[in-house]
């Protein structure tokens, strides 16, 4: 087995020798591994000993291909580099799909903190570590014990009591260590067991049979997410609370609309590939 | 336990939460399904009733066990209550509707995190019978439906030209409202709406940092 990695969006770089016959090559997403994609041509790379094969089809960085040539003799397994996979689902569930903008996720708590920076800020941080520490602990639950003992449909009851333990547990912590801290944030981590997001990743990963790293880069990504969300939100609000809004757009819906500038803005990251 | 106070009439408890306390437009809560889920009308149809359904079955368990359960835990009781109807539900919809499942189903199982559902179980079934939380939850569910139908119909007319997936209007449809931006301005402007009918009534407004949980 040799080296191989997805080179453009439709070129994958074999290292090794392949036969220079497009017939001969199956290339197949190991996922569902019964459906070749059509390979168009095969040409020498630019280093010695290494081929650029084409396909109609247009592959991704983030997935998992197998090549076979000449039978199954030789195989090439394409995976992504765990760093940039890690890396890509951050930035992704972060920016790209924002959980609070594309997703309209954890709205509640959304507007309900957004009034002032520094709650704002303080929830940001709170909420993404207990969102991580949930997160993974979720994904541990049902790879090692829900999915073998085929008992998925548990997953919403035992999700939510992860979650609803969590908070209470970080709640006790926080207490001891830092009572101010927890005057000042104790109502918000109550708050967090009503947020969907909290809930919606582990149920994310689970239907999507993510891998550890995807469930970590999702974890922290929607929280990170979450919490520049929350800031930009409150930024905007401080600034709307001294301006003269119409009497029926006070509170909420002028709110709302801010908020969906903001998804407009964000429908520009939609752009943004991570190589 | 706080004293047994007699439930309000039927009407009074179905027209609450139809306007007064409409939860999605007036109370604030659950809003995440209300932007998410409505680009069309079938959508945003479907988890309306979804959640009907769940509220009316988890008002009349919690109303039904208010009084073995201490009152200490009766959060997590109340959530695992729901939990287990919700998904008794999810599980129904993904057998029964498997199209519109797939493009729900993930806020279907979010139902669980609905604060109005929790909320209308500690302030209402806590206190009163089976009965009365029956027709408060059916009127909280129904609120929450229209808004459905309101937001659906509303982003499926102007983003998509069509209502139930039918094309009613000829001209180029609108992409924006379909586009999660849409969905936050099509709130607002309904929220703006009811805070308009209850000016032109001579209603004062609620207060303008009304709380939102969940």
């Amino acid at each position: 087995m040799a080296d191989a990695k997805v080179f453009s969006s439709n070129q994958i770089l074999v290292s090794g020798a392949l036969p220079n016959d497009v017939g001969a090559i199956r290339l197949v997403r190991t996922a569902d591994a019964d459906i070749p994609l059509a390979v168009t041509s095969v040409k020498q790379g630019e280093q010695p000993n290494s081929f650029l094969v084409t396909t109609a089809e247009t592959l991704s960085r983030q997935d998992h291909y197998m090549l076979t040539a000449g039978g199954a003799n030789q195989y090439w397994e394409i995976s992504p580099s765990p760093l940039a996979l890690l890396f890509s689902v951050i930035i992704g569930s972060a920016l790209i799909n924002n959980f609070v903008f594309t997703r309209y996720l954890g709205l509640c708590v959304f507007f309900g903190v957004s009034r002032n920076k520094d709650t704002a800020i303080g929830m940001g941080i709170t909420f993404t570590i207990v969102g991580l520490l949930s997160g993974m602990i979720a994904w541990t639950l049902n790879t090692y014990a829900l999915v073998p003992l085929k008992l998925e449909f548990m997953q919403i009851i035992a999700f939510i009591g992860i979650v609803a333990c969590l908070v209470q547990a970080t709640d006790l912590v926080l207490k001891k260590v830092n009572p101010l801290l927890h005057k000042k944030f104790g109502i918000y981590l109550v708050l967090i067991t009503t947020n969907c997001i909290i809930l919606a990743v582990p149920l994310l990963n689970a239907t999507s049979g993510a891998s550890f790293l995807e469930a970590l880069g999702l974890s922290f990504g929607s929280g990170a997410g979450f919490a520049i969300a929350l800031f930009l939100m409150s930024c905007a609000i401080e600034k709307v609370n001294m301006a003269p809004v119409p009497v029926i757009f006070r509170g909420l819906p002028i709110a709302f609309i801010i908020a969906g500038l903001f998804a407009l803005s964000f429908l520009g990251f939609s752009g943004l590939k991570v190589a | 336990m706080s004293t047994y106070r007699p439930p309000p009439p039927i009407s009074t408890m179905l027209m609450r939460g139809l306007f007064e306390e409409n939860p999605v437009f007036r109370l604030a809560l659950s809003l995440c399904p209300a932007v998410a889920v409505t680009t069309s009308l079938k959508n945003g149809l479907m988890l309306g009733v979804a959640v009907l359904i769940v509220q009316v079955l988890s008002s009349m368990s919690g109303s039904l066990v208010k009084h073995i359960i201490n009152p200490k835990i009766r959060i997590p009781v109340f959530t695992i209550i729901i939990a287990i109807w919700v998904s008794a539900m999810d599980m129904i919809l993904a057998a029964y509707y498997a199209t519109v499942y797939q493009e729900v189903g993930l806020y279907v199982k979010l139902i669980v995190a609905f604060a109005i559902i929790i909320s209308r179980m500690e302030l209402f079934s806590m206190k009163h019978n089976v009965v009365p939380s029956f027709w408060d939850g059916l009127g909280m569910g129904l609120g929450f439906l229209a808004a459905m139908i309101l937001a659906g119909s509303f982003r499926e007319l102007l983003g998509s030209g069509s209502i139930f997936g039918i094309a009613v209007v000829p001209f180029k449809p609108l992409l924006l409202v379909v586009l999660p931006a849409g969905g936050f301005f099509t709130i607002g402007l309904i929220m703006a709406m009811f805070n308009w009918v209850d000016l032109k009534r001579g209603h004062k407004l609620p207060s303008t940092t009304s709380g939102c949980h969940g």
